[in-house]
């Protein structure tokens, strides 16, 4: 028998994770944090079909390397399998997600009412965003909806878990225990403000944040710097967003065509000089996670590998932010094992089971 | 007819005569904003200072004639009101009537102008040059709502906390609804003091 992992029910791998006090909700993300330990977060690419097995596939890779996983919501405003079947699937393989919600798709009835079976489920972070504009995405023709805004989406959630309330004051029989997040952007104007506006999003109720792709550190050093001292960095978990870079070309179809994402031309000039981009672009991002970890208030980092999600294991490795630590990681336990001894049979032997021949054999 | 005719489509007759219509929804839509100058937009913010004593002042008037509302019926002063308020707020702001006015919170920009409308700070798109992600041409509602709130002496009203609109109070008059609840709070307040004297 294998020993109980850290963040584990010791009467039972499936059972959920006992409350702690001072912890809003039963989630190992929110325990990694609170412990101070560096945590690891990373982005599930959503697969364009319906098969369960891609999602399982693409979250294979991250097992035992990253402490929870972001479900996007249609990320871009592009069409994909949507956050809460992602969330659905990954809960039932026993994993951390965390469920992102964005208010470009849903109105304030349709996302009270999918927190609500998102926490049933066993999503114990949700991320709320604005989202992108649906200008931005695979079809610009759709309504763009945008009834909350992450503010006040923030300040929803937190009322129905504080207060046990939907927006309209009805009262929940058991309201959503969930740790919040949110995410913010150092990188794009109004520079001044963006430090406040996370104190706006600590007022709102946000618990951890994740930034956008930090290609730039003096930049996110300064807005460190600003946010320590209007006191934000003992409120809320800062995740710094890192990310390797294909090569110089994506990188600067990135800088032109996304928006938000800043990259300055030190970064392009040394994917260029390189020989082999792909691993320049690695390399870099490792280096990133090295400086970024150094500065005072990073609680860890968001590792969003777009379509190189193969190399999240090599980055967090080789990076070495986890300094030994094993994030949880699933594993097959006695119970597991019991089951499959006596039912295994049921898979490979054929076994015709008419009243008579039950009959005849219990003689 | 062997000349050859340049293809119109509708797509061209709209967008040639979106310019010239007069007709701005106050509602969403995705095409709704045709236009193309913000002069006196961003005029209004570079002086949000003034606005801000102006709406004081012009606040404290509506105050005091709320006896008048009142006898005349805030019901039925309400269509006279909007049309005056819209068509000020309008040209002033770009005012796009959501009937619950956080200008003074937002450095007199009117978060409705946002393509995201919204009302608590700006999004991670902002563009390098502080324009709009969604309209490249636009400067971004939030930058400029920074701006105008630096000018402005309550301009910390910028960090509170909005809530989400209600929707239910579009194109209604935001400066009628906010006098009836200043003199009802100032009725409560007299009340409480005339219960507080007496006992």
């Amino acid at each position: 028998m294998i020993a109980p992992q850290r963040d584990e029910n010791p009467a039972g791998i499936h059972l959920p994770l006992d409350p702690l006090p001072g912890h809003t909700s039963r989630g190992r993300l929110e325990r990694v944090l609170r412990r101070g330990e560096f945590a690891v977060t990373t982005e599930l690419n959503p697969p364009d079909s319906a098969d369960p097995e891609d999602v399982y596939n693409r979250a294979k890779i991250f097992d035992g390397w990253v402490d929870a996983i972001n479900a996007v919501d249609a990320s871009g405003a592009n069409c994909h399998m949507s956050s809460v079947g992602i969330c659905a699937l990954l809960t039932r393989m026993g994993y951390a997600p965390i469920m992102q919600i964005a208010c470009r798709d849903k109105n304030r009835i349709a996302i009270q009412g999918d927190v609500l079976g998102g926490a049933a489920m066993g999503v114990a972070n949700m991320l709320c965003l604005t989202g992108d504009g649906v200008q931005a995405g695979d079809q610009p023709g759709a309504k763009p909806v945008f009834d909350l805004d992450s503010m006040s989406l923030l300040e929803t959630i937190r009322i129905m878990r504080d207060n046990g309330k939907f927006l309209s004051g009805r009262k929940l029989t058991t309201p959503p225990q969930v740790f919040l997040g949110a995410a913010v952007n150092p990188f794009a104007p109004p520079y001044d403000f963006r430090p406040i506006h996370l104190g706006k999003k600590i007022a709102a109720g946000a618990q951890f944040v994740q930034t956008q792709y930090c290609f730039d550190v003096p930049m996110f050093k300064t807005f460190m710097q600003r946010a320590r001292d209007l006191g934000h960095t003992e409120k809320v978990f800062i995740l710094c967003g890192v990310g390797p870079l294909a090569s110089a070309k994506t990188a600067k179809w990135i800088r032109s065509n996304v928006p938000g994402i800043h990259i300055p031309d030190a970064v392009i000039k040394r994917l260029e000089g390189a020989q082999d981009q792909k691993k320049e672009g690695k390399q870099l991002c490792i280096d990133i996670i090295n400086e970024v970890k150094e500065i005072p208030g990073v609680a860890g980092v968001h590792v969003m590998a777009y379509r190189q999600e193969e190399y999240v294991a090599e980055i967090v490795d080789e990076s070495g932010v986890l300094k030994g630590r094993q994030p949880w990681k699933r594993e097959i336990r006695r119970d597991d094992q019991i089951v499959a001894e006596r039912l295994d049979h049921i898979l490979h032997d054929e076994i015709t089971e008419t009243q008579v021949d039950m009959v005849k054999t219990a003689h | 007819m062997s000349e050859k005719q340049p293809a119109v489509t509708q797509a061209t007759l709209v967008k040639k005569a979106a310019p010239k219509s007069d007709y701005k929804p106050a509602d969403v839509s995705p095409q709704r904003r045709v236009q193309r100058t913000f002069a006196v937009r961003l005029w209004s913010i570079r002086h949000s200072r003034l606005l801000e004593w102006f709406y004081g002042r012009f606040a404290d008037v509506f105050l005091l004639l709320h006896p008048l509302w009142k006898g005349i019926g805030y019901g039925r002063v309400e269509a006279p009101v909007k049309f005056v308020e819209k068509r000020v707020k309008g040209f002033m702001f770009d005012c796009r009537m959501c009937g619950q006015c956080v200008l003074s919170s937002t450095g007199m920009s009117c978060p409705m102008n946002c393509p995201k409308q919204l009302r608590n700070g700006p999004c991670g798109g902002v563009r390098a040059n502080g324009n709009c992600e969604v309209e490249p041409d636009m400067p971004c509602v939030w930058v400029k709502a920074w701006e105008g709130s630096r000018n402005m002496v309550h301009g910390d009203k910028i960090l509170d906390v909005q809530k989400p609109v209600d929707q239910s109070l579009r194109e209604t008059s935001a400066w009628l609804r906010v006098t009836a609840q200043a003199a009802a709070a100032r009725e409560t307040s007299k009340n409480q003091q005339n219960t507080g004297a007496s006992a």
